[in-house]
């Protein structure tokens, strides 16, 4: 660290403990960043083998069983360790005080307590696959995970719902934050979207979690004590745990997907130079998926033997969640008109974002549509749909607010040339990797198989080949990102020139966050509306 | 069955109302997805930095493009709806006349009986053109009973019945696929479904011969189990003849009626404590762990052959 960048919070000491035992917002958002993208990597490495085994038709690489470990863990590591912390816990922890002129969070030692709590839920899940792994996939159902599977099924499960109570803990202290610290003048309606989405967020957060605590330990009893709730034959259903578990997992796809949303909407805006069209809708719009998202939970049990009058219901609910997501959308897309649009590195990972969104989000009306669901159901078309809105949504909206507030949260710029690289070969590489995959479920190649009928291979090769590349570009950041915090050239505190409280402090942000009082007077997004801005024609 | 896989194929009569549906939403997406990159690109192309077009003036107004594209999406999403849900509607219950053929899936098999008692194992016969009905069950975990190229899916969930249908409408070898995870060798619990003429179908199961049906494997375990013992005409004990109960309404000790199907059956042979029938003591033992799935549905079979409600 030389002089200049290690101003701020950043500078002063840097002996390990100053970080592990600080409680402010900013160094607990590194905590939870660097813990995630050792998980990401990790999973992603799951996935790696996968595609490689999937490289031929029969199961040679990797035994069904390890194939079994690979694709649970992959999945428990992505969903828990990685996606539902990741733009909360990382961004959302470090701007929610700064966007809403806060010192900090609300209950600061709260907020470093989640992350040891996460830390030791995570790793005591991830021993347990070094003792063994675990084979019931991430969705643990019963009675598979309950009776029948050999594998440290209760260790995992017990990891997960740790993990589980630092989510709560952290959106309980995102809810408070946000209701309580809001710089005078910041009424809701002047709250940037990023905020918006945190805030819904959390609420599902809270709302949710509980239940997959309470069903995962409805396993672990089962397992260790027979008690029998999702046995059949002491007169349990298993079909109890669906519901339990896509009760919370449901909303918990928007627990991944709505932060995602919010860092879009604060990107495509400053490099449009254009406020966000229909603010009111889309922040409305955000707090109607997080109410709807608890409605659909049914539509993962169309072939369950459900009742066919409740799948008829929940499919109907499905097509009315997807209406605010589709709303979201046109508003992004009209942003840009009349704007002064620029291609910087956060913003393409914006427009990538909008793209594979909107392809993820269409196949959902397939899956949502019950006639087509029975077949679609349990292939590669719903691995293809959720990975469009999970990596190509979710984890291209992380990058992209990884690279619009990185000046912001190191106080250096970075390489925009590989930015641009990477961003480049991350669409391309997502989409030959999961486009593929579409065609694999309409044709009826099942979801979990670590062996196939010939005639999926040629799809299977396309995606394990696309999946070579997106590991490369996903790796791209690591290095321009490492040299940046080296040596990368000292940011301006508004390299973007984007509006929004975060931008009026310096880069990095003293501890305190703001040198000044913050009084807010004017809405978000005030973008230039005229072309004469001299910044603008710059 | 090789080269490139580009669709399931078609060879039942739901396969063409799914591929309507599933065609028309691919067009549907294809084109609004199509339409709004292009909107993106166009608008970022034309709006670009330093671009020389006019920008003043022309500002939608948020609330009215707002309340129209919601209106728009909603009521496409309406027509989807409808439809799906009318081609889902119309698939629920089986045409009258019928094959039926029970299944079980166990870890990590499927197997089939015939109503003539044939049976088979990850592999299935089915005549042409005549609706086949599957009475599955599972042993042990769920399973997915899926036929792509019927376009049928249907989870088996043990401790409960699960049925499904279809009408082979092309002749030839598909492949059944399990679909649900269910341990160690799910991705090798796979088998081929043969759909032949219904002359070749007869001359098949005439070669197989006749088997036990479930029902007579029913009657066989009846006594062999010890049922009869109390449940039989001659028995020494008070036991409720089970003749003529099939889905009729059975009055309970607690007050309670419930319908004699085949959850009853089974709950009464595994949790006789449970359920215990007016007016008699529960003196019953329970068979859990004696005996096992296919015995079960034979059981069932049985009490259902011994008459009642069809
Ligand atoms: C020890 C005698 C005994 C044996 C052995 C026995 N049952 Fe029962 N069963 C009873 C009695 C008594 C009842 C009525 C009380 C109750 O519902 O538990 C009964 C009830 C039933 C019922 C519910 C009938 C109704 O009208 O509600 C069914 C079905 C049944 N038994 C099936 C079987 C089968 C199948 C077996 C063999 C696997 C079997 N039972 C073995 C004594 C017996
Ligand atoms: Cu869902
Ligand atoms: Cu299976």
């Amino acid at each position: 660290m030389t002089d200049q960048a290690a101003s701020g919070y950043i500078g002063g000491r840097m002996r390990p403990l100053d970080w592990l035992l600080s409680t402010d917002h900013k160094r607990v958002a590194w905590l939870y960043l660097v813990s995630l993208t050792g998980f990401f990597f990790l999973g992603g490495l799951m996935a790696v083998l996968m595609r490689l085994e999937l490289a031929t038709p029969a199961g040679d690489l990797v035994g069904d069983d390890t194939y079994n470990r690979l694709f649970t863990i992959h999945g428990i590591i992505m969903v828990w360790f990685f996606l539902v912390p990741s733009i909360p816990a990382t961004l959302g922890n470090f701007l929610l005080p700064l966007m809403i002129g806060a010192k900090d969070l609300a209950f600061p030692k709260l907020n470093l307590a989640s992350w040891y709590v996460f830390l030791l839920g995570s790793l005591f899940t991830l021993f347990s696959v070094v003792k063994g792994g675990v084979d019931t996939g991430w969705t643990f159902y019963t009675p598979f995970s309950s009776l029948y599977s050999n594998s440290y099924v209760s260790a995992a499960a017990f990891g997960v719902i740790v993990v589980g109570f630092s989510s709560i803990m952290t959106g309980i202290n995102f809810i408070v934050t946000t209701h309580r610290l809001r710089a005078p003048g910041l009424t809701w309606f002047r709250l940037p979207i990023f905020v918006w989405t945190i805030y819904a967020t959390a609420l599902v957060m809270v709302l949710a979690t509980p239940v997959l605590a309470a069903s995962l330990t409805l396993i672990v009893m089962e397992r260790l004590f027979g008690i029998g709730v999702f046995d059949p034959n002491l007169g349990g259903d298993p079909l109890l745990f669906q519901h339990l578990f896509w009760f919370y997992s449901h909303p918990a796809v928007y627990i991944m997907i709505l932060p995602g949303m919010g860092v879009v909407s604060e990107i495509i805006p400053c490099f449009a130079r254009r406020p966000l069209f229909g603010y009111t809708a889309v922040a409305l719009s955000t707090m109607a998926i997080a109410l709807f998202g608890f409605l659909v939970w049914g539509h993962h049990m169309f072939v369950s033997g459900l009742s066919p009058y409740a799948g008829v219901v929940f499919s109907f609910f499905s097509f009315l969640v997807a209406i605010p997501s589709a709303i979201k959308v046109f508003n992004w897309s009209l942003t840009l008109r009349k704007g002064h649009v620029s291609f910087e590195p956060p913003m393409l990972y914006a427009l990538g974002f909008v793209g594979l969104f909107t392809f993820g989000g269409l196949a959902g009306l397939f899956v949502a549509a019950i006639a087509v669901d029975v077949q679609l159901h349990d292939t590669y078309f719903v691995v293809a749909h959720f990975h469009y809105i999970m990596v190509g949504g979710m984890v291209t909206a992380f990058m992209g607010g990884l690279h619009f507030w990185w000046p912001k949260m190191t106080g250096r710029m970075y390489s925009q040339l590989w930015g641009t690289i990477a961003a480049g070969t991350m669409f391309v590489g997502f989409n030959l990797t999961f486009l593929p995959q579409y065609v694999l479920g309409w044709a009826g190649m099942p979801r979990r198989y670590h062996q196939y009928p010939p005639e999926f291979q040629f799809w299977h090769d396309l995606s394990s080949a696309g999946a070579v590349v997106l590991a490369l570009a996903y790796a791209m950041p690591l290095f321009y990102f490492g040299w940046s915090l080296l040596y990368g050239p000292p940011a301006p505190p508004n390299p973007w020139l984007a509006t929004g409280l975060e931008w009026q402090t310096s880069s990095p942000p003293p501890k305190h966050n703001f040198d000044r009082v913050i009084v807010v007077k004017g809405p978000p997004y005030d973008y230039p509306h005229e072309a004469d801005d001299p910044e603008v024609k710059r | 069955m090789t080269g490139i896989a580009f669709g399931p194929g078609d060879a039942s009569t739901l396969a063409p109302q799914v591929n309507a549906l599933f065609y028309a939403l691919l067009a549907f997406s294809l084109a609004l997805g199509t339409f709004l990159t292009l909107l993106v690109v166009v608008y970022s192309v034309k709006y670009r930095k330093g671009s020389d077009v006019p920008r003043e003036g022309g500002r939608l107004r948020p609330m009215p493009v707002e309340i129209g594209w919601t209106s728009a999406t909603l009521l496409t999403a309406f027509a989807i709806f409808a439809w799906s849900a009318h081609v889902y509607m119309d698939h629920v219950n089986p045409p009258p006349g019928a094959i039926v053929i029970s299944g079980l899936a166990k870890q990590w098999m499927w197997k089939f009986r015939h109503p003539g008692g044939q049976r088979e194992i990850d592999e299935l016969h089915v005549p042409l053109g005549r609706p086949v009905v599957l009475e599955l069950g599972s042993q042990d975990v769920i399973h997915s009973f899926f036929v792509p190229a019927f376009r049928v899916k249907q989870d088996v969930v043990p401790g409960r019945g699960n049925r499904l249908w279809f009408t082979a409408s092309k002749v030839g070898r598909y492949h059944l696929f399990c679909a649900e995870y269910c341990g160690t060798e799910h991705s090798e619990m796979i088998g081929s479904i043969e759909v032949m003429e219904p002359e070749d179908y007869a001359s098949w199961l005439a070669a197989q011969g006749e088997g036990e049906t479930l029902a007579e494997g029913g009657e066989r375990l009846f006594h062999s189990f010890g049922c009869s013992g109390c449940h039989g005409q001659s028995a020494q004990v008070r036991a409720p003849d089970l003749a003529g109960i099939w889905n009729r309404p059975v009055a309970l000790a607690s007050g309670e009626t419930v319908i004699a199907d085949a959850a009853y059956v089974r709950d009464s042979v595994l949790m006789p404590d449970r359920q215990v029938a007016a007016g008699y003591r529960p003196i019953m033992p329970s068979f859990a762990g004696l005996i096992d799935e296919e015995e079960l549905q034979m059981i069932q079979a049985y009490v259902e052959s011994l008459g009642g409600q069809p």
